[in-house]
């Protein structure tokens, strides 16, 4: 089970009124290699690894919905206030005719979420190196995004997030070395 | 804390074709993050102030990586 706190893990802050950067950040909404893939991707896993790495995939995962929410609060705010004309010179009008301004599961282009994007093998090493490859996507996303965007604000979150992902990769190769050891055989490296 | 230059970038002179339709980018930069380098964390290691690693995102000042543009002018 899990507990709430209502608040986000890290301010989010937009400051200029921007509502294409909100169609950029749904790709890491509903992309493949965003929020929602990592969450589903890793807490789903944590049944079949080895014991000592279940709780790193329940903390990194549970993170990965705390992140998700940070994306869905600077999509929110960049689309509440837009009329249907702006939606449309923001590329969104799609995204409008079916959705209102809703959130919805989509990538940049609005292609809709798959379970087709994440990966179980069931083979550990197989699994933990799916895993850090996300992180890198991720972190290469949101290189791409503040790269697309002039909003200091909306970029130190997007900041954070990234810096999050090199944390994150680091942790699962960790995982690697932790399940690769031999546990009989005492090592000094 | 933020803007020094980081050890973490590469960079790449593309191929440029006699033909080639746009001016070129001369440059492309790539990442090469902090968690390539570090292996397994050691002890000890250097930790930011709290309020910094609520900033920054990590704790660790060696997997802190600023990140912005790299083609901005
Ligand atoms: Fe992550």
């Amino acid at each position: 089970m899990w507990t709430y706190e209502k608040k986000l893990m890290y301010p989010v802050k937009v400051s200029t009124c921007n509502p294409t950067l909100a169609k950029y950040l749904m790709e890491q909404y509903g992309g493949a290699d965003g929020e929602l893939a990592a969450a589903l991707r890793y807490l789903n896993q944590r049944y079949t690894i080895p014991d000592k790495v279940i709780g790193l995939l329940t903390d990194i995962g549970t993170e990965e919905f705390a992140h998700l929410e940070m994306i869905a609060t600077m999509i929110y705010k960049l689309t509440k206030d837009a009329t249907p004309e702006q939606l449309r010179k923001a590329g969104l009008a799609e995204h409008y005719v079916s959705h209102d301004s809703a959130l919805f599961y989509n990538n940049a282009a609005g292609v809709p979420f798959t379970a087709a994007y994440i990966q179980a093998k069931g083979d550990p090493i197989a699994d933990l190196y799916e895993d850090i490859a996300a992180e890198e996507k991720a972190r290469a996303t949101y290189q791409w995004i503040i790269d697309q965007s002039d909003d200091p604000d909306l970029n130190d979150g997007l900041r954070f997030l990234r810096e999050r992902e090199i944390v994150h990769s680091q942790r699962f190769r960790e995982a690697v070395e932790i399940i690769s050891e031999d546990r009989d055989q005492k090592k000094v490296f | 804390m933020t803007h020094e230059k980081t050890p973490f970038r590469r960079s790449f002179t593309p191929f440029r074709g006699l033909y080639d339709p746009c001016p070129p980018l001369l440059k492309k930069t790539y990442v090469v993050p902090p968690n390539l380098f570090i292996g397994f964390q050691p002890p000890d290691f250097p930790q930011f102030s709290a309020i910094d690693a609520l900033k920054t995102g990590t704790l660790w000042t060696p997997f802190y990586d600023y990140y912005d543009n790299p083609y901005k002018k």
